[in-house]
């Protein structure tokens, strides 16, 4: 189980920190959203891995973290997923806006600076 | 004055400890009632955001004296420390009001109260919300401080980002777009790594609670250790990026000075709370008493410094123009605070945190300062020649000056003509901006680096680390003046005076009043070095931090009710 969750974060990590650096804004949002997966699902796996654990106290069973799962960092990957959910909202709304003002889903608002050619100084404003 | 001191201590004796949650809990409630208010009630918004801004001085006095009071017993002269949830800790969060603490907050009430007033002229009215946005940001400002728990403060930090996303974005254009969409690109990374940072910790002591981690932390296994150094090396990853540290700083200066000026004034905190955080976690979790792990990293953080200093001395003497003198001028007090705090010797931090004083209020006053004269120089038109980045306002496109700029409308030299009060203020202003930038006497600037130079000096055998900041920190200063100099001159004396200023007592009791702390900064600099001193030797012997904060006991109930009739 360790082995397939762990393959799951670094492959969820890795493809968003290669989508993070395209240079389309849509590449650039799906890219953050999968790091934010990833992310979440290793502060889940902080609380350790474990099978048939109670998630709450029940009487009869000692209340220790051997028998029970970690409720802290489920109550950490709330704040973080409402928190990144919330970002990701907001960053989308940025993203349309460069699109309808800059004319190009380009990062830098600008085509031509993709082929490595030197960003113009300016000339840009219409 | 003794009225109000005493009117201080009537406060604090009524209202300790839930005090310490006042800094929070007024911006919140403000920006609230904000809400409720429609757009067209500027003038309710404007009266709101200077009561809650005087509110939070006081409230910030009060505790500032609270934590320096002699210790009597009564609590006085202790840290405060309040537990919201009434949980102790380490198990519930936990704000602290510490010397360090207290000091950012205050710090960050005056430079907000401050911006506030300025922004009432005209800027707010430049998109919606931008009060309740600047309230919400002061929240999470005031809340990173205070916190003393590391998952609250990442909940902080997305409060003060999630203001300052709005922030960068009032006003619109196309510009405060795109550099919006890289800070905001920028910030969702760098808080993804303050997540896995967090979480590791977490999974590897247990805790969150920045005073229970140093204890944990000092007892752990040797096996465990290099899993703590990895979750503190993100971290710490993260906080770079937030407070500018080479090479992580690339989107600050366009980010900045795309900003309409009061918000880039306010973002001068920003990069302060970074610097903040490295320091708070790094003199907690890596105390001088934590084993193996005493100041972990100290060379990265040197080296990170060191560089960032390095740069951004060299970016300030690559541009002409203002914004970006000021963006840059930010990333050297950041380059200079990382590399004192990583030297860490409680006396330089002593000067490092004057300095921060100092810096954060210079740089303030000279973003505000920027717009008004960028505004009288673009005849009115404020917003138009950014447009066109990289290019220095009112220049030609080789960045030479326009010919006969020596003269007035009608041809004639400017020699021996009387100075009208507007260009007075502008230009004595713009000087005192860059007396404090560069660090010359006779203001706060210099005593701030005098104060980080003489500790540096004071030893019998000096590390070449302490050479390297040295001849950093001379060499950041000259090209500051220099850069500074070469645009006040060419903003101030090489252009025809078209027209006078028009100025807003409403714009210039902002700015003199920024400009007025750093003077009374350098006149009381005695009892402020003396609070900076205490604060480091604080950072430096953790204990009384931790005591305070894992000794802090719950509030038993009030009520008990009876069961039953």
């Amino acid at each position: 189980m360790e082995i397939v969750l762990a393959l799951g974060i670094g492959v969820l990590t890795g493809s968003g920190v290669y989508l993070l650096l395209r240079p389309r804004t849509f590449q650039v949002i799906m890219g953050l959203t999968l790091i934010s997966y990833g992310v979440n699902l290793f502060i889940f796996s902080m609380g350790r891995l474990r099978i048939d654990s109670e998630p709450v106290l029940v009487p009869g069973i000692a209340a220790t973290l051997a028998n029970t799962a970690d409720p802290m960092p489920q109550a950490l990957v709330l704040t973080a997923i409402v928190i990144g959910f919330a970002m990701t909202a907001l960053f989308l709304v940025v993203m349309i806006a460069l699109r309808g003002l800059a004319g190009t889903d380009h990062v830098d608002g600008n085509q031509d600076t993709e082929q490595g050619s030197v960003p113009r100084r300016k000339g840009v404003s219409e | 004055m003794n009225e109000l001191l005493r009117w201080l201590d009537t406060l604090l004796d009524a209202t300790m400890p839930h005090l310490v949650a006042a800094p929070i809990l007024v911006p919140m409630l403000t920006a609230a009632l904000m809400l409720l208010l429609g757009e067209n009630r500027r003038r309710t918004k404007a009266a709101l955001t200077v009561v809650s801004g005087l509110i939070g001085l006081l409230v910030a006095l009060a505790l500032l004296r609270w934590v320096n009071a002699v210790d009597t017993g009564t609590g006085a002269g202790s840290i405060g420390v309040y537990l919201p949830g009434n949980w102790r800790a380490p198990f519930g969060i936990v704000l602290v009001a510490d010397r360090l603490s207290t000091l950012m907050v205050a710090l960050t009430g005056v430079v907000a109260f401050a911006v506030s007033i300025y922004s009432t002229s005209r800027w707010d009215r430049a998109g919606v919300h931008f009060h309740p946005l600047l309230q919400l940001q002061l929240m999470g400002l005031n809340g990173a401080f205070l916190t003393g728990d590391l998952f609250n403060l990442f909940v902080f930090f997305e409060v003060m980002l999630a203001a300052s996303y709005g922030l960068l974005l009032h006003g619109s254009g196309r510009l405060r777009v795109q550099a919006g969409l890289h800070y905001i690109a920028i910030n969702l990374a760098a808080s993804s790594m303050f997540l896995i940072g967090a979480a590791l910790l977490y999974g590897v002591t247990g805790t969150l609670n920045m005073a229970d981690l140093g204890i944990r932390i000092a007892r752990l296994d040797a096996a465990d250790r290099g899993l703590v150094h990895a979750a503190a090396a993100i971290l710490a990853t993260a906080f770079f990026a937030k407070a500018g540290a080479w090479p992580l700083n690339f989107w600050l200066v366009p980010a900045y000075s795309a900003a309409v000026s009061p918000v880039s004034a306010v973002f001068a905190l920003l990069t302060k709370l970074g610097i903040y955080t490295v320091l708070r976690l790094w003199t907690v979790l890596f105390a001088p008493d934590t084993g193996e792990s005493a100041q972990f990293g100290q060379e990265i953080l040197l080296a990170v410094g060191l560089s960032t200093l390095f740069v951004s001395a060299l970016g300030i003497t690559g541009t002409q123009r203002l914004s970006h003198l000021a963006g840059y001028s930010v990333l050297i007090s950041a380059g200079t605070l990382m590399t004192a705090i990583g030297l860490g010797q409680p006396a330089i931090w002593a000067g490092a945190l004057y300095y921060l004083l100092s810096s954060t209020l210079a740089a303030s006053a000279f973003f505000l300062l920027i717009d008004m004269i960028e505004r009288w120089r673009n005849a009115g038109a404020s917003i138009a020649p950014h447009e066109n980045a990289g290019n220095a306002p009112f220049l030609s496109e080789d960045l030479t000056a326009i010919d006969n700029v020596n003269l007035d409308d009608e041809q004639q030299a400017l020699y021996g003509r009387a100075i009208p009060a507007g260009i007075a203020f502008l230009g004595l202003a713009f000087v005192m901006c860059t007396l404090l930038l560069a660090g010359l006497p006779p203001f706060s600037g210099f005593v701030g680096k005098f104060g980080m130079l003489s500790a540096l000096l004071d030893a019998p055998h000096i590390p070449p680390a302490h050479w390297s900041f040295l001849a950093l920190l001379l060499l950041s200063g000259f090209l500051t003046l220099l850069a500074l100099s070469r645009a006040g001159i060419r903003h101030f004396w090489t252009q025809p005076m078209s027209s006078m200023p028009a100025l807003r007592a409403m714009e210039v009791l902002p700015v003199a009043a920024l400009l007025a702390a750093s003077v009374a900064l350098t006149i009381e600099a005695g009892p402020v070095m003396q609070h900076a001193s205490a604060t480091a030797q604080g950072l430096f012997t953790p204990k009384a931090y931790r005591d305070a904060v894992l000794g802090a006991r719950q509030v038993p109930n009030p009520v008990r009710r009876e069961v039953g009739p």
